[in-house]
Parts: structure tokens; sequence; C-alpha cells
């Protein structure tokens, strides 16, 4: 009972001022306390940042072929000399199996060196740079966690199919909440008629199932365009079947908060509708399409690599996730170079941490509950 | 009840002639004529094509009919069971769905009844035990269940299977049954490959229910006839089960429909992975070589799928649930 009673007055403290602190505070104060939430969006900051600079951290271009290093082990790394070496790898073919067999060359240490020139490329996509975090010289190799069947480096093409997998997603459910938005703000605020046409409509879509409808469209795609026009009619079709769920979800809440007083107070008072949507039903939606925008992330996340893993999404020689787990179908691949499976590592923790995020924005949106 | 039914029916069957209206659209979507597909691969085994053969199939295809008359066509003989000619193997495509939709269903319905065998027990546990170790294992491996892509499992599961349990996985049979009549052994070899494939389709949905399970349940425990139930000296075990699940797996039933299309759609990737004859891939490969017939007829037997779904599953509502009928 004694440490209820020191716990009263300091629960009472916290909630105090509830009234008088911006509802936003209260918001940000409400997810720190989830934990897991937090954790979930400090991973998204770092894999995103990975992202941005992920020509810089990157050693070599992603489409790179050395056929000496296919499926080379991951480096060894070292210290000599104060400085951190790798190894040159011996090469060997394994005369009854038919494959190379590497062993680290532990006699040669090759010194890895920081801010080291490479490939050229455009830094954030704008400044023309060719400085790399670290590299090896040249004649050797380093692929801090391996390489695939054209001695491609994995480590390089994790960072550089992030950039694909990490935005399509994103952008793709963007686009879906900005048209599920209006649509259905559209058809919950005007009703009737309208709400008609759209309702059947989304029943329409949604009697398709999404995945086959998905790659039935992808099918229909145009091969041989560039990669940057496939990404983006993917993304469209991401957009297109996604936003029927959550047009549905606004049109529930607009409705809602159309009949309630303050609308009528203020259409009463001469609000044109474009005045009511904007400034009282839109802002007062806004917390829960951001829950549902991104708790649609992950799926959308998904959905790139099911369909890059099926042939059907990003084609090679670009590189998303899913392109790279195109390699890692076989129990071979997989139990005699498990470092293929690191996209799914990767493809795990950022998927989780979009669902944790989202439960977290979802908890603290209504502070006062 | 009736009045439910019917009107349900007849949204369902002007549904699907909108679907398959929009499925025949898709259908056409690629480039080229199904025409020229079909002469380029005549030509390419060394046939020569005379006119009238070229006529034939252009009567037969309604190429140089308007989208609306193809539709008609194609549609009226769909309904006699002639779904139209697979380009790929020259079978009929109602042949070669048949044998491997119905594999696709009856794996999609064990995994279903292992769904529901698992989320519903371990989701009251959940909610009963709020709070406890146990329960929050379980919120763990239902966002881990909800994250870890299916193939992947399957990838693991067959690493498992034929690295420690010694097991041959992957197809339906194991070489020396594959043309074997069914018997017993047959069934039980049967067994050992399929279960793999039910454990791994079964697991996202159990994750999902799962959760879905807890939540209701959580919020039907904090209604008041519980207490009441309580407060008249119900055992707890009544109390949980009788009076709290009952209403609490409203939104289950709601989902039934829906999930079994959703797994047998789901196994895409998993068959894949699992060399499964079944119809995902059977699709994939559809479209991949252009195959048109053959996917769209997958893809509205599917929609047609997801419909008969929805329907049983509001059926099912409306008898669990009297108070839905009324909408």
């Amino acid at each position: 009972m004694a440490v209820d009673a020191a716990k009263l007055p300091n629960t009472a403290h916290a909630t105090e001022d509830v009234g008088t602190i911006p509802q936003w505070k209260l918001m940000v104060r409400r997810f720190r306390k989830s934990k897991l939430s937090v954790s979930g969006l400090i991973l998204l900051i770092i894999l995103y940042t990975l992202m941005l600079l992920s020509d810089f951290i990157a050693p070599y271009q992603h489409n790179r072929i050395d056929s000496n290093y296919a499926w080379a082990p991951p480096s060894q790394l070292g210290f000599a000399n104060g400085k951190v070496v790798t190894y040159a790898l011996k090469q060997t073919l394994d005369e009854v199996r038919f494959e190379w067999i590497y062993a680290p060359d532990l006699e040669n240490p090759i010194p890895v060196e920081f801010f080291v020139q490479g490939y050229p490329y455009k830094f954030l996509g704008i400044i023309p740079s060719s400085l790399h975090l670290f590299g090896v010289p040249e004649g050797s190799q380093i692929n801090l966690i391996g390489a695939d069947k054209d001695g491609k480096d994995v480590f390089s093409r994790l960072l550089k199919g992030s950039q694909i997998s990490l935005t399509l997603g994103f952008v793709g459910v963007l686009i879906s909440v900005i048209i599920g938005s209006i649509v259905g703000t559209a058809s919950g605020y005007f009703g009737g008629p309208i709400d008609n046409i759209i309702q059947r409509l989304i029943e329409l879509l949604r009697s398709f199932p999404d995945i086959p409808l998905f790659l039935g469209l992808a099918a229909a795609l145009p091969m041989g365009v560039p990669v940057e026009v496939r990404f983006f009619l993917i993304t469209i079709i991401i957009a297109m079947i996604g936003w029927t769920g959550l047009a549905r979800e606004v049109r529930a809440k607009v409705m809602a908060f159309r009949a309630s007083d303050y609308t009528s107070a203020a259409i009463a008072a001469g609000g044109s509708h474009w005045h009511v949507i904007t400034r009282h039903l839109i802002p007062n939606a806004m917390s829960h399409i951001i829950v549902v925008g991104t708790l649609a992330i992950p799926g959308a996340i998904g959905s790139e690599t099911a369909l890059s893993f099926l042939g059907l999404g990003i084609l090679p020689p670009a590189v998303s996730w899913g392109v790279m787990l195109r390699d890692a179908q076989t129990i071979e691949a997989i139990t005699n170079y498990p470092w293929m499976l690191l996209p799914v590592g990767v493809l795990i923790i950022s998927v989780l941490s979009f669902y944790l995020l989202g439960d977290g924005i979802r908890d603290a949106v209504d502070p006062y509950a | 009840m009736l009045n439910f039914i019917a009107r349900r029916l007849i949204n369902m069957v002007v549904l699907l002639v909108v679907v398959s209206f929009v499925g025949f659209f898709i259908i056409q979507l690629p480039p080229g004529s199904i025409l020229d597909v079909q002469l380029s691969k005549m030509r390419a085994l060394g046939g020569d094509i005379s006119r009238d053969q070229m006529k034939a199939m252009a009567e037969r295809y309604g190429i140089n009919q308007p989208f609306t008359t193809r539709y008609y066509k194609w549609v009226s003989r769909s309904l006699q069971g002639d779904f139209g000619t697979s380009f790929a193997t020259d079978q009929s495509v109602g042949d070669r769905i048949w044998g491997r939709l119905s594999i696709s269903l009856g794996l999609s319905l064990f995994a279903l009844l292992f769904t529901w065998l698992v989320s519903i027990p371990i989701g009251v546990y959940s909610a009963t035990h709020r709070y406890t170790v146990p329960d929050y294992l379980v919120t763990l491996f239902q966002f881990i269940g909800l994250a870890i892509p299916g193939f992947l499992l399957a990838l693991v599961m067959l690493i498992i299977a034929t690295r420690y349990l010694n097991q041959q996985v992957g197809g339906l049979y194991s070489s020396e049954f594959q043309d074997a009549p069914m018997s017993i052994a047959k069934f039980r070899n049967l067994i050992e490959h399929v279960w793999i494939a039910v454990l791994v389709l079964a697991l996202g949905a159990t994750a999902g229910l799962t959760r879905v399970m807890r939540a209701n349940l959580l919020d039907v425990l904090n209604m008041q006839y519980i207490q009441t139930a309580r407060a008249k000296g119900l055992d707890e075990a009544v109390v949980i089960w009788k009076h709290a699940v009952r209403n609490a797996i409203h939104p289950l039933v709601a989902s039934l429909g829906t999930l079994l299309p959703a797994l047998v759609v789901g196994e895409t990737l998993v068959a894949q992975v699992l060399s499964l004859p079944t119809i995902g891939p059977m699709y994939l490969d559809a479209l991949r070589q252009q195959d048109m017939y053959l996917a769209g007829t997958i893809l509205i037997m599917l929609s047609a799928l997801l419909l008969i779904g929805n329907l049983v599953s509001d059926l099912l509502l409306a008898w669990v649930d009297p108070r839905v009928r009324l909408e």
C-alpha cells in the first residue's frame, strides 16, 4: 500500500498538465512510452540513412562482375600494423564437386583504406563524387558479406537494393493515401449517388484477389523500358490496388464527423464545402489516415519483394531485395552460401519496424485515452 | 433471412459479371493479338498455315470484331464449359485448371483448419492471461509471423526437413509413388510431403487471427454480462468459453470467407519454393508465357472463389449474429 500511495501524487502530476500543453506534445509523450515503437522508429531512421548514403558506403557498383570471386565467402577482417586488414582469397577447384573452394591467404594482409576513390556516382542524386567510405587496392576485392554467383558484392547490392525496396512501397502507399483520402472524403461527405457509385467501384476492385490482380497487371507492363519507368509503373499498380481499403476507412470517419455538431455549425455559418472539408474533416481524419498509411507500408514493401522474386517486378540489371532473393531459391544455394539470405533479414527488420511504428502511432494519436 | 440471402445472391451475380468483363479486358492487355501469338508459334514449329486455317482461327477468337462481341463469344463458350485452349500446351484450359485448383483448395482447407484450431485457443489464452510472460511471447510470435514472408519460411522448413528429419520434400509424392494408384502407403507419402506446405501457409494467417481473437475477447471480457456471469458464481471455464468466446468469435467468422481465397492465392510463392503442382505457379507460368486465356480464366476463377467465400461468410455471420440480417 505504501508503494501505491507514493505513486499516486506522481501520476496525478503527470496528468495534471494534460489540458494545458499542446496536443502534439501529448502525442510525443505517449509515443515515447512504448519502447518497442521507439526502437522501430530508430531502426527505420538508420535504414533510411543507410539508403541515402548507399553509394558512399558501398565499395562497388552493384553490377560489377568478377568471376574470380564467384560465391566468395565473407572477407575475413583482422588487424596488422595498427591497420584494419583483409586477406586475399586463394581459389582452388574441388575436383569432385566442381566448386570453387576459397581460403584466406593469411600471409598476405591487404590494408583496408578509408575514404578512398572508387566508382563515380552522384551523392543524393545531385553532387558528383567518387569518394567511398572504404575500399581495398586494385587487384583484390573486399566482400563484407560475401559475393553471389557472378562475384557481385552482396553488401553493395544490399545497399543499392534498399533504394528501390525502401522507396517503392513508401511512394506507392503515399499515392494510395492521397487517392484514398480524396475519394473517401468525397464519398463520406457528399453521400447519395456519389457515395453509391464510389462504393460499387471499390466493391468491384475488391472482388479481385489482390496478388493475382497484381501479377496480371505487372505481366501486362511493357518489357524493355528503363528502370525508372518500370519503378514508376509498379508503384502505380501498388497504389491502384491499395487505395480501396483506405478510402473505406476515411469514408467511415468522415461520415461520423459529418454528422457532428461542429460540422453543422460550420455549414450553418455559411462555410463552403471546400472550407468544411479542408478545415474540419481532413484535419480530424488525419491521424487515422497516418496510422492506416503507416501500417500499409510493410504490405507494399512485401508486395514489391514478392513481385520481383517471381520475376514480374523489378528486373535485373536493376536490383532490389526481391531480385537478390531470386538467387536464394534453392536448398543448395542456402545451405552452401547462407549469406544470400541476408536480404530477408533486412526485409524482416524493416517490415517489423513499420508495424511497430504504426502500432505506436495508433496509440499516440489519441493521447487523452 | 430469405430476403437477405436473395439480396446477397443477386449482388454476387452482378459483381461476377462485371469481374469477368474486367478480367477479359486484362486478358487483352498485352500487346499483339492472340492470333499473332498463335501464328508465330505455329510458324516456329515449321508448319505453314493455310489461309483457311487463319480464317477459322480469326473467326474462333473473333479477332476482327469489337471488344464486346469478343467478350460475348468468350463468355457464352465459358458458360458451356469451354474456357478456350491454352496456347502453350494446346490443352483445354478447363482440363488444366480443375486438377490444380482442387489441390490448391485441399491444401488451403487443411491450412484453414489448422489456423482455427491453433489461433482460437492461443488467442483465448493470451487474452485471459494478459501481460504475463506467455502473453508477451505470443505477441512477439505474432509480429514475427506477420513479418516473415511465407516463401522464406518454406525454405527454412525445407532445410530442416531434409537435413535433420531426413525427409524428402518438394512436390506432392516421392518419385516411386508418382504414378502408383492410391493406396495407404501413397497417402502416407502425401501427408509427409504436404505437412510443411500446410504449416507454412497457415502461419501468417494464424498470427493475424490470434491477434484478432485476443483483441476481441479482451473487449468482450470488459462487458457487464461477463461480470454478471462471474457474480452469479459460474465456473470460469463456462464464463470464458460459453459466454465470452461465443461473442468474440464473430470477426473470425466474418474473415472465414476471405481467408480461404487468400490462402489459395497466398500459396503462389510457397508453392514456387516447394514445387507444388497448385494453381499459383500455373498462373505465373501462364502470365510469363502470355498464355492469356489460361491466365484470364484463372484470375476470374479466383475472383469467383473470393465472391463465393464472401457470400458464405456473410451468410454464416447472419446465422450466428441475428443483428446483421436487419441491415
